[in-house]
């Protein structure tokens, strides 16, 4: 291909000759805004070398509302184009690329950031810690994720997306059939927010580990903590093999290798069982974290502690072992035979156990309970029934036999929506509700709140319950358009203004933080919500520090105690506290990681080369470096303490 | 309490949707494979609504008798660390649904697995593979060759070998059966058997790229006299195919339906390394390759 053929989007549409113009008129924008008003120096300072938690999470957060709102305009586009028979909306071109980039946006661009968000938010202040275990390390897996997303969303303006689908199959993802440059921006970008989503996994196992408060035994961390250990756990395992299947895949579309063609000694299958072997435990990554919150928010708002604590916890340990045992049950329909399809039909249905386990404990949380509909517990209720829903279909598809006539097909598709959104993205919604005043040191509208919850849950039940009926009746997934005689349209008309209803929902939500900043009152106190673990025990919004002194801890309900039963949390002098120092230096290297990721999809191998030398040298500059951190003195503590007592309380 | 009723609504209109008048597809079988799995679908249909309306009964009782409106100000809720007894029956009754759908799940495995029971004759061979983006069918017995359709006799069990010349696709009639992938460097076996005459829709249900869409086949089932009279027919009508016109049927595009006397199996012969069918059926399709080379072979069954 000529040199600069490469650049060029393959199958360009007005629709993307738009979004250039756009994307080139965001940037203009947003550059001009920021030097107008002399914010590169603030920006640089306070966010860019950052390597405090509480930022790194805030930045997660918006990162991953960007690309929900990325993920959901492909979603309303590829609902649009099916709404009515034999749409000329999109093209098929245009209509896979769109569902390729709508699975890896939402997954590894949403859902990862979103979770990681609230990991990085919540886990240090629930165990009473000042930072996580390797605070530049922590800024270090920001930048690669968001230096891989970025990577990702520059396909579609320049050399093309993505077309073979998020699970990127090959044969079709290999050099003869998928041509343009787009695979090659699947491969690196999920490489490089992968890479950061491993040391994320490092991170947080080695700060829940080694750095919960004084008394706080495993068996008495909160429940969110729980969740998010067992989830980095998985991460860790999970990870290295997309790591690898994508260094093979990579070097299969780029220098010729042979893993997984079909001449040549290669196999096609070992992607997919490499894929899976990932991506099912990734999907435990996901909704883990979210049934932490859950567990959290269903406790708080009915004012009980959680139920069945112990059963919550072996429940997850249960999970994360059977996550790793299912991963056939992707392709069941891939020819092995009776006895293994029959082996991995039971392990999946299994996993029903502990989950089910799971919902009845939330259930008798709130058996007795005193029942706040606030909007955080409106997501978490309705969750239970909807996620029920989704779960038991899951055990449909689980019967191998069965699944032969769901497989690739709209059921599918229903079923594992039916999950992620009543479980993943309702509880971020709720978590995003629930912590947001700890972090911002106001609440999010209830009114609005409410509207959004309700929207989003009709909207999501008219968009997805309909493609149960039409799976069964024949409706293929990733088909573009279908003809008038299918009798498809009625039901795929109803699953587009769900979708809409769920954009509008979305864009509520923004409303909601955009009028919550004009319009919340700001001295809500430490404790808004009336909760029970140690991150409400801190001041809000939470200081640099955390804690000024770290928390006595003697129940997994520390702060509830303190409250109810008088225990003493915080005792003792207070002494320096010493914090890491900012750098610039994970920035930097996100820039490195994009320069070089950007030269590999378009074997650009000069620059290539010389941006993984900046890579290693960064690195050694880092085992060179002597940084003892800093330390914030009695001093200083006292007078932000005093401030705190002094203004808003 | 209006999600419930929305709940409670959607999910009535969708069993009323689903018991309506014009059956799915799916549940709508016209084979003894397709049956099988229609029965087990109702099934699960019927015990998951079971426990998804357990479930929301459960959550309604307790919002309703727990919520704070209707509490006493000062009503502190207790403190329950669980019971050992409703954690059993918590655990205990989805292990009982679990073991009883696993048992089911395992038997249907190897019905569906296996070829399709009942029947005098022996399993009509088809050798259906996909090329971008169109299916090509080749009957040995007859010795005849269609494109893009599929004419299949009731009342003998069919037995379909899957192959691909190209990205992994998924050879799918609803009706009949479930699918099953077709992959270029093996075969794959699906068993399926056709109970009455009629027209059927057919297709390739796994993504293969931009023609995937219309990547689809009509099946007609009809009965043995009337197949055997298509087949003569088609000696009078078609041409034989040759090798360098089914290079030119590969190339990407969708044709329209073809037919042709003779089989590419000749010239260009499936794949040999054969996926999941039972033991003894492996040996016979490794001794019909008997040039191909033994040490290769066996580190091809290491692989799986």
């Amino acid at each position: 291909m000529e040199f600069f053929e490469r650049f060029a989007v393959p199958h360009p549409s007005p629709m993307i000759y738009a979004s250039m113009v756009a994307i080139g008129l965001v940037v203009i924008g947003i550059v001009f805004g920021i030097t107008y008003f002399k914010k590169w120096g603030y920006l640089w300072r306070e966010w860019f070398t950052t390597v405090d938690h509480k930022k790194i999470g805030i930045m997660y957060l918006i990162s991953a509302l960007l690309m929900l709102f990325r993920g959901g305009a492909d979603a309303i586009l590829m609902r649009l184009q099916l709404s009515s028979p034999d749409m000329e909306i999109l093209d098929a071109q245009h209509y896979n690329e769109i569902f390729t980039t709508h699975g890896v946006v939402m997954i590894i661009f949403m859902a990862m950031p979103f979770i990681f968000a609230f990991m990085n938010l919540v886990v240090p202040l629930q165990i009473g810690a000042r930072d996580v275990a390797f605070p530049r390390l922590n800024a270090l897996s920001f930048w690669l994720f968001f230096a891989g997303a970025m990577l990702f969303n520059i396909s579609f303006v320049v050399g093309g997306s993505p077309d073979a689908g998020w699970t990127s199959y090959f044969p079709l993802a290999g050099n003869d059939f998928s041509t343009s440059v787009g695979t090659n921006y699947y491969m690196i970008a999920i490489q490089i927010s992968g890479i950061g989503s491993l040391m994320t996994g490092i991170n947080m196992i080695t700060t829940i580990l080694k750095m919960r408060a004084p008394g706080m035994t495993l068996m008495k961390m909160p429940m969110f903590t729980w969740s998010a250990f067992i989830a980095n756990v998985i991460i860790v395992f999970a990870f290295p093999v997309l790591t690898i299947a994508l260094l093979m895949g990579t070097t299969d579309r780029l220098f010729a290798t042979n893993f997984f063609t079909t001449t040549n000694g290669g196999m096609d299958m070992l992607w997919a069982n490499f894929f899976w072997v990932w991506g099912h435990p990734e999907v435990y990554i996901l909704i883990l974290p979210a049934f932490g919150l859950y567990s959290e928010i269903i406790s708080t708002f009915s004012s009980r502690n959680l139920y069945g604590y112990k059963s919550m916890v072996g429940s997850m340990v249960l999970i994360s072992l059977l996550s790793f045992l299912v991963w056939t049950h992707h392709f069941f329909t891939m020819g092995q035979g009776a006895l293994t399809n029959s082996i991995f039909s039971v392990t999946t249905m299994a996993i029903a156990v502990p989950t089910g386990v799971k919902i009845f404990n939330w259930l008798f949380t709130m058996y007795k309970g005193k029942i706040r509909f606030t909007v955080p517990m409106l997501y978490s209720i309705g969750f239970i029934p909807l996620f029920t829903v989704g779960g038991v279909t899951g055990v449909m598809l689980a019967m191998s036999a069965a699944d032969y006539q769901f497989h690739n097909t709209m059921f599918l598709v229903a079923h594992f929506h039916n999950t992620i959104i009543p479980g993943v993205v309702f509880a971020m919604l709720a978590g995003l509700t629930y912590y947001w005043p700890k972090f911002f040191g106001f609440m999010l509208n209830e009114k609005i709140g409410k509207w959004s919850f309700w929207l989003l849950s009709v909207g999501f039940v008219l968009a997805f319950f309909p493609m149960y009926i039409t799976g069964l009746d024949g409706q293929a997934r990733r088909m573009y358009t279908y003809s008038e005689a299918t009798g498809f349209g009625p039901l795929n008309l109803m699953s587009f203004f769900g979708a809409a209803l769920m954009a509008i929902a979305f864009v509520t939500i923004v409303y909601n933080i955009l009028y919550s900043i004009k319009n919340s009152p700001r001295n809500i106190g430490n404790d808004p919500w009336d909760a029970r673990s140690l991150e409400w025990a801190t001041h809000t919004p939470v200081p640099e520090y955390n804690f000024a002194r770290l928390p006595q801890v003697a129940s997994s309900e520390a702060y509830w105690d303190a409250k109810k039963n008088g225990h003493k949390l915080f005792t003792g002098e207070l002494k320096d506290i010493h914090m890491p120092n900012n750098s610039g230096v994970p920035f930097i290297m996100g820039i490195i990681f994009f320069v070089a990721g950007f030269s590999f999809i378009f074997a650009l191998w000069v620059p290539a080369v010389i941006a993984l030398i900046g890579i290693f040298a960064c690195m050694a500059l880092r085992s060179f470096e002597l940084d003892h951190g800093r330390h914030i003195h009695v001093k200083e503590i006292k007078e932000i303490e005093s401030q705190y007592e002094g203004g808003a309380k | 309490m209006k999600l419930k009723w929305a709940l409670l609504v959607s999910l009535t209109t969708l069993t009323a949707i689903l018991a309506g008048c014009e059956p799915l597809m799916v549940l709508d079988p016209k084979g003894p494979m397709a049956a099988r799995q229609a029965s087990d679908i109702m099934l699960l249909i019927v015990l998951m609504s079971f426990i998804v309306i357990a479930v929301l009964v459960i959550l309604a009782i307790v919002l309703f008798k727990y919520r704070a409106s209707k509490m006493p100000e000062d009503y502190e809720p207790p403190h329950i660390e669980g019971n050992i007894w409703v954690e059993v029956i918590c655990i205990g009754v989805p292990i009982i649904i679990v073991a009883f759908l696993s048992f089911v799940s395992i038997k249907s495995n190897y019905i569906v697995e296996s070829a399709p029971t009942g029947y005098e004759e022996e399993p009509l061979v088809i050798y259906a593979s996909s090329s971008d983006w169109k299916w090509h069918f080749s009957y040995p017995e007859q010795g005849i060759e269609t494109v893009n359709y599929l004419y299949i006799p009731t009342n003998r069990p069919l037995e379909f070998k899957l192959y691909s010349y190209g990205p992994i696709t998924s050879f799918w009639i609803p009706q009949l059966g479930g699918q099953k992938y077709a992959m270029a460097d093996m075969v794959t076996t699906l068993h399926l058997a056709a109970d009455e005459p009629g027209e059927m829709m057919g297709r390739n249900a796994n993504f293969s790229g931009k023609g995937f869409t219309e990547n689809t086949f009509n099946v007609t089932a009809m009965s043995q006299k009337d197949f055997d009279e298509w087949v003569e027919d088609v000696y009078k009508t078609a041409d034989p195919i040759t090798e360098e016109e089914f290079n030119k049927l590969l190339e990407p595009g969708h044709l329209g339906q073809m037919t042709f006397t003779g089989t590419h199996l000749d010239f260009s012969p499936a794949p040999e390394h054969n996926h999941g069918s039972d033991g003894d059926e492996t040996e016979a399709e490794h001794d019909e390759h008997s040039s191909h080379d033994e040490t290769n072979e066996e580190s091809d069954h290491s692989g799986h």
